[in-house]
């Protein structure tokens, strides 16, 4: 009630007070509010066509790419002639191969190699097209079928490239906003994935829980301060199966705990881990006997256990579906060349039809990492599961070029004796975190006792001549 | 409705008094059409129009209706969610209690109430080679684009969908032949990346084939185009440098220019006045707020525009870039092999010097009828990017079968094989697309883009339309490919043909003959222009000769 009296005797008022009093009240309102709103006008300098001219003719661009050292490794190569299987000819010299992720052996497998060319007797190389647009071949689809029956999972999706389909599926899901965790080990496709996402990316030590526990319970304590008028916040947490870069394998069952417990969505790159860890080459689930519906994507390459081209999405419709639309690498790429899937596919019936090839490999990695860990000049890194290892100089010289230099030796002089193994290659400048320069071993099904004996007894002498 | 209403075309010749100098040595072949295309001024101004290239506005009325039609559509999306709010919800997705949603809203209402109704249109499966021709995979839905089920039946149709340009997606033959005999002696998977054990000497054979094609010093290959894109950008610009980006480039480009930090503008579909306008405020006014000088400007455009059927003013862009001192990054995606008389790309259709094209960038997917991607340039260029690009450092290697396809069909395109089958194929690439689009026009359909370019979109502006066409032509035994927001401007949505050298003169009239049809019963010609008169006869319209452009 009082209020509306108030009203009243203002209005009251209002029609009583003289013309030129609201006149200027009403001016010195404009002004205040034109003070408070009106921008700081920044003076932009005017120049006349002349100076334009003269600017114009001064500026001088640095130069499109700097000047490289002409003695930089990328720049020779070692160069490879014939198949890329066991035994690989480089510059002209057979050595036994431990250097190329062919876990499964599979790069000699005539089968393969039989579909491949019957495919092309069918659907040519090409599919000239992505998928929307008549590059869906009845082979991609029956690839996405397999796939998703091996990993008893609802569907499969497939890129035509390992490296795109990490950093492609990333984005798709996690945009401008939201929270990803991530391993600071993660290699260099996630890290881009992360990149592309423009999330607010959270990096925990490689493989400590407890960080990432440390991070999950600061983003939900801050969650809680915003109540619940917040937003819910999407989270994601992006972990590789086995890590490319050290051969580490991540301990998801704590990660699974984690994740249930702060409801964040896993992400797992298994480029390396599908079709080597577990009985039967699903994986790090498999590994660890964890259902793999605790995992909201698993992400796969092609290009390693099954030795051809592309990488995979796999997961529940629900969310694989989604990249069909979204996934930027799967939409605006032609779709894979179907000999390569049909390729695939014949991987994918070998593993099925023969199991014991994981048992072999894991047996072969084991017996690998039990005979580099009696290195001595070198120290060995990674999981004895794990395919892939890596080693480093046991006495860092202090100086990452020069350890890498040195192993850069050591592998040269392997190679003159009969062993390829490779310096794992990195961009110095564009790793978040660069990993210690490192040879990376690549373990093979098809690898004998002796095979190993002899790759030790090379990499000893090959040490000894470099290093003393 | 539109046909109807009355024309506002104004014929004023040499509206474009700059673009004509560019495209002198090309326009002077075409003076009959010059009038009509050049100096067309429809309702409000033509975007762009540089020489023989036509992009006809939108009619007024049209445009409102398209409007309206999206409005429409979105509205009953609106009322059916409404409804199905009512309906107790059964969440999709097990064991995520809690969970934040995993997809924004109105993403996830698109795709259900706009693109779900008319899936069909897209993801089409096939069961043969994509070339003159293609066999569909059948398939039904029986709940609305939800779900599909095959019916075991196939349809054969016309491929007027895939980028076959020349015609080298091929089962049989001498590329095929020799990518079998590759699968045999160089295996599938390298299992490696370039640097690491994954270089082969087939890959270096390829590089030094490529180099010798573009007129580069050297080139370096990726086994995908869209990686080449996005990851070697980000090794040639970063933060403190400027990009300069045709409106119209690929997601490719625009996602390997996020990645690498620098600031990026954009220019208006081929317009070289819009692009000299941000070039020279960009080197007077320097980086915002610092105004300190850019450290270097780059210019990213694309050879022929994929959606808009136009090919790049290359003639112009080079002389800016010159006169502002700017690189230029070519993507000749769709060009290469498909423009010029020698199939060398934009930069051969122009005449100009390769080495005034800093990087030239390109795919193997479309007319080598492979996969892939490379980038050329100069040596030092080459060198730099063997160190630093993305893909060479960490993404696996070509696969040998792939590569072989490319250096087999390259080798035909250069007569290096001792036949004149490339030359063939050029010249009927050519003819092929100047006869099919030209037949278009002169049905009254709007047409866009470059008379020379094997892209061919055909307006229809409305969204019922998009499927509504697709299905219509799959009937008449034409496969083509519909596209809509969000692939193009909401107002306009457009079917594209795009051409092969496989095509016969035949092939082409059964689809112009389809188009015709589809074109009354959809009420697709909208074009008010004057129509061009008298038949079109194909093959005699011959190439522009390449003289020099100064």
């Amino acid at each position: 009630m009082a209020v509306q009296w108030d009203l009243y005797e203002m209005y009251l008022a209002l029609l009583q007070a003289p013309l030129y009093h609201l006149i200027i009240e009403g001016l010195l309102m404009v002004w205040v509010a034109w003070l408070l709103l009106r921008k700081p006008k920044i003076r932009k300098p005017i120049l006349t066509e002349k100076e334009q001219e003269e600017l114009i003719t001064d500026w001088q661009p640095e130069p499109l790419v700097p000047d490289t050292t002409e003695d930089h490794p990328a720049l020779d190569p070692f160069v490879v002639e014939g198949k890329v299987g066991k035994y690989v000819c480089v510059n002209g010299r057979d050595c036994l191969n431990l250097a190329t992720h062919n876990y499964l052996g599979l790069v000699e497998d005539k089968n393969m190699e039989d579909s491949a060319v019957e495919c092309v007797k069918k659907y040519g190389v090409g599919s000239c097209g992505p998928r929307g647009f008549y590059g869906t071949v009845d082979v991609h689809l029956n690839l996405e079928t397999r796939l998703a029956e091996f990993m008893e999972l609802e569907e499969a999706l497939i890129y035509s490239y390992g490296f795109s389909t990490i950093a492609s599926a990333i984005p798709a899901y996690a945009k401008r906003g939201d929270v990803i965790f991530a391993d600071e080990g993660s290699n260099f496709a996630v890290q881009k994935g992360l990149e592309a996402s423009r999330s607010d990316v959270r990096f925990f030590k490689h493989n400590d829980m407890k960080d990432l526990e440390r991070l999950l319970e600061a983003q939900s304590a801050k969650e809680l301060k915003n109540g619940k008028n917040g937003k819910p916040v999407r989270k994601f947490l992006v972990v590789e199966g086995v890590y490319m870069n050290s051969g580490d394998i991540c301990p998801l069952p704590e990660i699974v705990e984690l994740k249930s417990k702060y409801k964040v969505r896993l992400f797992v790159d298994e480029s390396i881990s599908f079709g080597t860890l577990g009985r039967h080459g699903k994986g790090i689930t498999e590994y660890y006997g964890i259902p793999a519906d605790h995992i909201d994507l698993i992400m796969g390459s092609l290009e390693y256990a099954i030795p051809s081209v592309g990488g995979f999405c796999v997961g529940t419709s629900y969310v694989v579906d989604h990249q069909r639309l979204s996934g930027l690498g799967y939409c605006f790429s032609a779709s894979l060349p179907p000999m390569l899937a049909a390729a695939a596919i014949t991987a994918i019936d070998t593993m099925e039809n023969d199991p014991d090839m994981f048992l072999d490999l894991n047996n072969v990695c084991r017996k690998l990492h039990i005979a580099l860990s009696s290195l001595h000049q070198l120290r060995l890194g990674g999981h004895r599961d794990a395919p892939v290892k890596h080693l480093r100089l046991a006495k860092s010289t202090g100086c990452h070029n020069h350890d890498g230099q040195l192993l850069r030796q050591i592998a040269n002089e392997s190679m003159k004796r009969g062993l390829a193994v490779i310096v794992a290659s990195y961009l110095d400048q564009s790793e978040r975190f660069l990993p210690q320069p490192s040879l990376r071993l690549v373990a093979n099904r098809l690898l004998t006792e002796n095979d190993l004996d002899k790759a030790i007894k090379i990499l000893e002498d090959s040490c000894t001549a470099v290093l003393s | 409705m539109a046909i109807t209403s009355t024309c506002n075309c104004k014929l004023a010749p040499g509206q474009n008094g700059k673009s004509k100098h560019a495209h002198c040595s090309t326009e002077s072949h075409f003076t009959d059409k010059q009038t009509f295309q050049e100096g067309y001024e429809g309702i409000g101004k033509p975007r762009n129009r540089n020489g023989i290239e036509s992009f006809e506005e939108v009619p007024m009325s049209v445009a409102l209706l398209t409007y309206m039609g999206w409005g429409i559509v979105i509205l009953i999306g609106y009322v059916k969610e409404f409804l199905l709010s009512f309906v107790p919800s059964q969440n999709p997705e097990k064991n995520r209690e809690g969970y934040a949603p995993l997809y924004s809203s109105f993403e996830s209402f698109y795709t259900r109430n706009v693109y779900r109704p008319i899936r069909d249109c897209w993801n089409r499966p096939i069961c043969s080679v994509p070339g003159a021709e293609l066999v569909l995979k059948d398939r039904v839905t029986h709940d609305n684009g939800w779900t599909f089920s095959f019916t075991n039946t196939f349809t054969k149709c016309l491929n007027m969908g895939s980028y076959n340009y020349l015609g080298f997606a091929e089962c049989e033959g001498p590329c095929a032949t020799a990518a079998q005999k590759t699968t045999h002696s160089l295996g599938l998977g390298v299992c490696s990346p370039r640097q690491e054990l994954g270089t082969m000497a087939i890959h270096k054979e390829l590089e030094t084939l490529v180099a010798r094609f573009v007129g580069a010093e050297d080139a370096i290959t990726f086994g995908m185009g869209f990686a080449t894109n996005a990851l070697n950008l980000p090794s040639l610009v970063s933060k403190g440098c400027l990009v300069i980006s045709d409106e119209n480039n690929h997601a490719s480009l625009i996602l390997g220019l996020r990645l690498s930090g620098a600031t990026i503008r954009v220019f208006k579909h081929n317009n070289m006045k819009s692009l000299e306008a941000k070039l020279r405020e960009a080197v007077v006014q320097g980086q915002p707020r610092t105004y300190r000088p850019w450290r270097k400007i780059l210019i990213v455009a694309e050879g022929v525009y994929s959606m808009e059927g136009s090919i790049v003013n290359l003639p112009e862009i080079i002389a800016l870039k010159k006169k502002y001192k700017a690189y230029l990054y070519l993507d000749e995606a769709h060009s290469i092999g498909a423009l010029g008389p020698r199939g060398r790309g934009a930069v051969d259709y122009f005449g100009c010097d390769p080495k005034d094209v800093d990087i030239l960038m390109g795919t193997f997917t479309k007319s080598f009828g492979s996969a892939g991607g490379y980038i050329a340039g100069s040596k030092k260029l080459i060198n730099h990017l063997r160190i630093n690009s993305h893909a060479n450092c960490y993404a696996t290697a070509m696969s040998p079968p792939v590569a072989q396809q490319i250096i087999s069909s390259m080798r035909i395109i250069m007569g290096e094989d001792g036949t004149d089958e490339g030359q063939r194929r050029l010249v009927q690439l050519s003819r092929n697309s100047r006869y099919f689009r030209q037949k278009l026009r002169q049905l009254g359909l709007i047409v866009y883009g470059n008379d020379d370019s094997p892209v061919v979109p055909v307006l229809l502006f409305m969204p019922a339309k998009i499927a509504a066409t697709s299905r219509e032509l799959i009937k008449r035994g034409v496969a083509s490919v519909s596209v809509g927001f969000p692939a193009t401007r909401i107002t306009e949505s457009r079917s594209r043909f795009c051409i092969s050298a496989s095509h016969t003169k035949e092939m082409l009239d059964k689809a112009i003959e389809a188009m015709d049809e589809v074109g009354d019963l959809l009420r697709l010609k909208y074009s008010r222009l004057p129509r061009p008169i008298g038949p079109v006869i194909y093959g005699e319209d011959k190439k522009p000769q390449q003289d020099q452009v100064d």
